[in-house]
């Protein structure tokens, strides 16, 4: 089985974010980068599926030439090989999309896996746009993920409850929070890493045109809040909701 | 005529009051295309659902009543989302952004060559129509522009007051979808957490409780005091990994947006990924035992106390006041 799973390198999401004075971007000078989490696990389930089924982990990222690093940590993992789809421009999920369906025809995988959405930019549609550009079924939001007879069954977390998807494979997985604990790099995997391929292309050699159809206009921060009070005890507390909040 | 076309959510024929929210977007987004709001609304014994939202000062609203409609799939709803867009010139589709919403509308996107805006906020004209959206779990929000002439919306319904009745009713039709039937995906089965609480995403007051907490049984403590005020129960990741409570929970970054009259976040330590669900509450009062918990920055009443000790005492006295 060759599984396919997609790595993006973001900011970390336990620092704070600063705004440029010019509202073009984020600061990006002395912030720390990692996989963005939910790709972790989408990742670790790649890596579980080939050693259960066997078969290759091939992982690809859409960014700048930093991305190796990310995508030597999911080799690190377990991942075979990777690509790097390299670009500076900070693309729309559709272009990232149409790059990744580029990637699709070239690799044939049986089944791709890529995190629900990333942290960073919170949109929550690669998965979704890439399936339907390749026409194949999705199981988004995934907490468990069987395989067998050319079909996953999906346990899915959704509004409401849970909810469960069978998708003939080829097909799409994105996973959420609680799919697996993804696994350390060890040492022997970090160094196993090094030497293993990995490719670099661009959009243009894949000729996809990355013409965002969502643009970018303006980064702003969004309202304060300002800190309350510390009251002295539950009394204090009903008071204040009943006659200055004035929600009881 | 840019019509804007808002797909409606359903539990089993009964409206989600979401829908009412996305409804407001679009009449926000129609006055600037000069277009109608129109409702469609797919599933199986829909009809009703289908009367009900034509009291919501739409132009109209489609049903599609067929049994490959019964479950949600996303495989299915896509193209007939896609037709029905088509055919009643809608140059914007617009959903909640729900679940459903996140997994269905990127492949509407998709389908109308549409660039997509996730989880809007805002929609205005300044020198063609814009829309702002939050990202990096809420710390930015950008103003976008989608340089296509379809466009795809998920709206964040939290920014959006639910539609009214107006008194008067719009036409109802049904609708054909003209479907296709897949051999590549099957619905097995959806497990629905039975609550007699409100909808979190619709709750006036919120109470949701933390790892703190240390339990499923401790969480007791949460709904004890939410019902007495009528809210509904949430949690941080940290008590869903846990498996203190079911994963519809969750609020934040990852999980559901709330933005009630009251929010108690209890044993909650207040990380940015939770304040991304939960910022927008208008009054927020924190319970947490360490006084340098991140929460208190964000809350307006703080408690630096026990959560075992002052909840149930919080509970007890809240009980005759609320009578
Ligand atoms: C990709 C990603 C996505 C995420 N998405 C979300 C999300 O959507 N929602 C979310 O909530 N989190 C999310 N998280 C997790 C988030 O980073 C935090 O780990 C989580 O919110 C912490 O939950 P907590 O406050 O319950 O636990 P902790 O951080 O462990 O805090 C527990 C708090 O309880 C207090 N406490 C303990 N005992 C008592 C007591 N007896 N009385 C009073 N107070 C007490 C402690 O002082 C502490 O402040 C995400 C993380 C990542 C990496």
């Amino acid at each position: 089985m060759k599984i396919l799973a997609t790595v993006k390198r973001v900011t970390d999401p336990d620092m704070k974010v600063k705004i440029k004075p010019d509202q073009s971007g984020v600061v990006t000078e002395g912030v720390e980068y990692k996989m963005n989490s939910f790709d972790e696990y989408g990742v670790e389930e790649a890596i579980a599926i080939k050693e259960e089924h066997g078969g290759e982990v091939v992982v690809v990222s859409v960014g700048p030439s930093e991305s190796t690093k990310e995508l030597r940590t999911a080799m690190a993992m377990g991942a075979d090989r990777a690509i790097l789809v390299e670009t500076d421009e900070d693309l729309d999920s559709d272009a990232v999309a149409r790059v990744l369906a580029q990637i699709v025809e070239r690799e044939e995988p049986d089944v791709i896996v890529m995190g629900k959405q990333a942290v960073d930019s919170d949109r929550n549609q690669t998965a979704q746009l890439l399936a339907s550009y390749l026409d194949w079924p999705q199981a988004t939001f995934a907490f468990d993920v069987e395989i067998g007879d050319g079909w996953a069954t999906v346990g899915r977390e959704v509004d409401g409850g849970t909810a469960t998807k069978r998708i003939k494979l080829p097909g799409i997985i994105t996973a959420d929070l609680r799919l697996n604990e993804p696994r350390y790099a060890s040492l022997p995997g970090i160094m196993k890493a090094k030497r293993k391929p990995l490719d670099t292309l661009t959009p243009d050699e894949l000729g996809v045109d990355v013409a965002p159809r969502v643009e970018v206009l303006k980064f702003e921060a969004p309202p304060e809040r300002e800190a309350g009070e510390i009251l002295d005890d539950v009394d204090e507390l009903i008071d204040r909701l009943k006659n200055e909040a004035n929600v009881l | 005529m840019a019509n804007v076309l808002v797909v409606a959510e359903h539990v089993d024929g009964q409206l989600r009051k979401v829908t009412l929210s996305a409804i407001t977007f679009a009449q926000e987004a129609a006055q600037l295309t000069g277009g109608d709001v129109e409702v469609l609304v797919l599933g199986s014994g829909v009809d009703g659902v289908a009367e009900e939202l034509s009291k919501y000062g739409v132009s109209r609203v489609l049903y599609a009543d067929d049994a490959a409609f019964q479950n949600y799939l996303a495989e299915y709803y896509a193209p007939a989302i896609v037709a029905c867009a088509q055919q009643t010139n809608a140059t914007i589709v617009c959903s909640p952004a729900s679940t459903t919403g996140k997994d269905l509308l990127p492949r509407v996107a998709a389908g109308l060559e549409a660039g997509m805006v996730s989880d809007a906020i805002d929609v205005f004209d300044d020198g063609g129509m814009k829309f702002r959206r939050p990202l990096w779990a809420g710390n930015v929000i950008t103003t976008v522009e989608v340089t296509t002439p379809n466009k795809v919306v998920s709206v964040r319904t939290t920014d959006y007051d639910s539609a009214e009745p107006t008194g008067d009713t719009a036409p109802v039709e049904s609708w054909d979808a003209g479907l296709e039937s897949r051999d590549d995906v099957e619905f097995v089965s959806f497990d629905q957490v039975k609550s007699e609480r409100p909808e979190l995403t619709d709750a006036e007051v919120v109470v949701a409780g933390g790892r703190g907490l240390k339990s499923g049984e401790n969480f007791e403590m949460i709904t004890a005091l939410a019902d007495v005020l009528g809210g509904g129960v949430g949690a941080t990741r940290a008590a869903v990994d846990s498996g203190f409570v079911p994963n519809d929970w969750q609020i934040g970054q990852t999980g559901k947006v709330v933005a009630p009259q009251l929010y108690f976040a209890i044993a909650i330590s207040g990380a940015i990924q939770h304040l991304a669900g939960m910022k927008g509450s208008q009054n927020i009062v924190a319970i947490n035992k360490d006084p340098d918990a991140p929460i208190f920055q964000v809350s307006d009443y703080g408690l630096v106390a026990d959560a075992f000790e002052v909840v149930p005492e919080l509970t007890e006295k809240l009980k005759s006041v609320v009578e």
